[in-house]
């Protein structure tokens, strides 16, 4: 148990500032109004889907939990079920084999349904396109409202995506 | 030349790797996968291809792991009656890649008369997406086609019995996974069988590779799992470098190493981390994640990427090492050396999480032999197979890697390799950057010539998972004709299946984390 202790002792704050919202990464207006946005802000719960990345885009989503970027600490968290979730995150062109799951994930979902677009392929379909198995990207299939770029994009590129779908209101 | 006393002739592929190649009948692949078996070999892929606009009918590609390298064993096909000899008596993880391959290609795999009621005739890759008589990757059919989605109703294999019940999980997990179906069966908290149902990410890759350059196909290998992105580009590039002749320059081999060990020791970090916080210690995750995150942004300072995507090139690699940068890479083992042994130390010392470590999930050594699993995986369950320290290519022959190999296969020996892995690729990349500081040739790149149509070449990478296999055919005016590549989760997931049988339901995605196997990989 002590060198646990000294551990978490010697390791200290390592939590950095977070980056501000970018409104060019909006797909479309924000919907909601400021006082709504401040009350999310305080409390915002993700669902994440991958409908079909190679999974590096998950990499830098795991990421955004560690002690650098402390996404928990802005008030913002994931959550294991749709019907919880403010915020669908989706990562990948959407494949084919994934468009029910996704479609039924977003219709489980409580207003106000916030869908961030994450990647290259998310954004446009990326290196995978569109064909009989791919149906490209996120927004072809449920309506988006912020789309990061990146292959993958920088965990602080991702917070800022997430950050900009509330427009920048975290507690 | 004549492999394991068959009486076939095979012939060398040009290239660093020690491959063979042959082609033969319906009867010299059963005898050949026989012999492998009997040597001790191990089966590694299965795939199609279309050659019916080169005077053929299809064929069907294996792929087997033996003593002296890669045997490649090709058999033709007509093509009014594409069918060839299952070999799932011999070797059953090629179950999966035979349902796959007909799926993609229509091309079938026959059981013996006296066991056609085992004919598994479920598709794989094929969901309810796209009808049955559409084979996307024969060479007349127009991918770019768009179909209605639907529910599949897929038939699981149902157990029957007083207070069995089911569990459907997925495809969408609960956490930042990647999708996938597994139907538990379950008495209590007991689970009887699982059962996976994959190939939800299923993307058309390897149709997607016949529009690209030969030039520009790394980009995409790198893609089919983010997490292996250097072992599939490099994987790729071997295969073009052969096909085309190319030798990258002494230095490009050596940097494309330190990548590869850079790729293990990061995803190992993250595996360790959560594998900390699946039997509830939250403090191990923080802890790895810290690690991680500065082994990832070293990556991003001096190779320009976190995961290190598009570094490796046909011909060579995209950078160099910038100047100073051998002295930050040197200290950052160092600090985390140090910081491993801590962490290991506690790891090894916490008795809650050692009694969720140990016997859970075991997966024994004559059952991943007789799965043919590898990589990590196989390591934990005694099989010693490990691409760098065996028919190792340069630079590798020079390095004299340790294989870590454990004999328990439960989550503490899987745990236990990666541990040892990390500390072995540490030891490896500092002899590396030894000769990197050393070499004064800073060529990086070869100019890959010109591929001739119809050429052939295969790569075979030992990631941080497992062994990545590439095998490409070049096409016309720079093309590519087929590209196939093979993850080594498709003959993991298997092994889970029966690595969680009679463990409970709680310790699944501690199971799960301990395998962590791909499934973009194998769904393509
Ligand atoms: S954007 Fe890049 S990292 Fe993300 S899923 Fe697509 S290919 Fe992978």
């Amino acid at each position: 148990m002590l060198p646990l202790l000294k551990q978490i002792f010697l390791t200290g704050f390592k939590t950095e500032a977070p980056p501000l919202a970018d409104a060019a990464l909006r797909v479309t207006a924000q919907r909601l109004e400021q006082a709504m946005l401040r009350k999310l802000g305080r409390a915002l719960v993700i669902r994440h889907v991958d409908a079909g990345s190679c999974n590096g885009c998950e990499l830098e989503i795991h990421a955004l939990n560690n002690l650098y970027y402390n996404l928990e600490a802005l008030g913002i968290r994931f959550a294991a079920s749709p019907r919880h979730a403010d915020l669908l995150l989706v990562t990948g062109p959407v494949a084919s084999n994934m468009k029910i799951a996704l479609q039924r994930a977003h219709a489980a979902m409580p207003e106000p349904k916030l869908v961030v677009a994450v990647g290259d392929c998310g954004c446009s379909g990326g290196i995978f396109g569109e064909s009989y198995a791919s149906c490209g990207r996120v927004a072809n299939v449920i309506a988006v409202d912020v789309a990061v770029p990146g292959c993958p994009p920088t965990p602080l590129a991702l917070m800022q995506g997430i950050l900009t779908a509330i427009d920048g209101h975290p507690m | 030349m004549k492999l394991l006393d068959c009486a076939l002739e095979f012939t060398a592929l040009p290239g660093a790797l020690a491959a063979y190649r042959t082609e033969c009948d319906a009867a010299g692949l059963l005898g050949f996968a026989a012999a492998v078996k009997d040597s001790g070999g191990r089966f590694i892929a299965l795939w199609g291809s279309d050659e019916r606009d080169r005077q053929g009918g299809f064929a069907v590609h294996v792929a087997f792991g033996i003593a002296a390298g890669l045997a490649l064993v090709t058999l033709p096909l007509t093509a009014d009656r594409p069918a060839y000899p299952s070999l799932e008596d011999i070797f059953p993880a090629a179950n999966r890649q035979q349902r796959a391959t007909r799926d993609l290609f229509g091309i079938h795999a026959e059981m013996a008369a006296n066991e056609a009621a085992h004919d598994d005739q479920r598709p794989w890759l094929r969901h309810a997406n796209w009808p049955a008589d559409f084979f996307p990757l024969r060479r007349d059919c127009d991918a770019s086609r768009q179909f209605n989605t639907a529910q599949e109703d897929y038939a699981f294999v149902r157990v029957e019995g007083d207070g069995v019940h089911e569990i459907p999980v997925g495809p969408i997990h609960a956490g930042i996974i990647e999708p996938g179906h597994f139907r538990f069966s379950v008495v209590g908290e007991k689970v009887l069988r699982l059962e996976q149902r994959l190939g939800w990410k299923h993307k058309g890759i390897e149709k997607r590779f016949e529009q690209m350059p030969l030039a520009e196909g790394h980009r995409l290998a790198g893609r089919i799992s983010g997490d292996s992105t250097v072992a599939y580009a490099w994987a790729y590039c071997l295969a073009a470098e052969s096909l085309t002749g190319c030798t990258p320059p002494p230095r490009a081999l050596w940097l494309r190493a330190l990548l590869l060990e850079r790729e293990r020791i990061a995803n190992h970090l993250g595996d360790l981390g959560y594998l900390g916080n699946d039997a509830a210690l939250a403090f191990g995750l923080s802890q790895f994640m810290r690690l991680r995150e500065d082994w990832l942004r070293l990556s991003a300072e001096f190779f320009g990427h976190r995961l290190l995507m598009d570094r490796i090139v046909p011909g060579g690699v995209a950078f160099d090492l910038t100047a100073g940068g051998d002295e930050k890479i040197l200290g950052q083992c160092a600090s985390i050396e140090r910081e491993m042994h801590l962490l290991k130390d506690i790891y090894d010392e916490h008795a809650g999480l050692q009694d969720r470590f140990l016997t859970t999930g075991r997966l024994a050594p004559e059952l991943a032999t007789a799965l043919s699993v590898s990589g990590l995986a196989g390591r934990a369950s005694s099989q010693a197979w490990d691409l760098r320290a065996q028919n190792a290519i340069a630079p590798y022959n020079q390095l004299d890697v340790r294989i870590a190999s454990h004999r328990n296969g439960d989550v503490a020996a899987r745990v236990a390799v990666r541990f040892e892995e990390v500390f072995e690729s540490l030891r490896v990349m500092r002899q590396i950057l030894v000769v990197l500081t050393d070499d004064l040739c800073r060529d990086l790149i070869e100019p890959l010539p010109a591929a001739r149509d119809g050429a052939f070449g295969i790569g075979w990478i030992e990631g941080w998972r497992g062994d990545v296999l590439v095998a490409l055919t070049a096409g016309n005016a720079g093309g590519i004709r087929r590209c196939h590549c093979h993850d080594p989760s498709w003959r993991i997931w298997p092994a889970l299946e029966h690595a969680v049988m009679g463990n409970i339901v709680p310790d699944f995605p501690l199971i799960n984390k301990s395998f962590n196997l791909s499934y973009s990989g194998p769904d393509l």
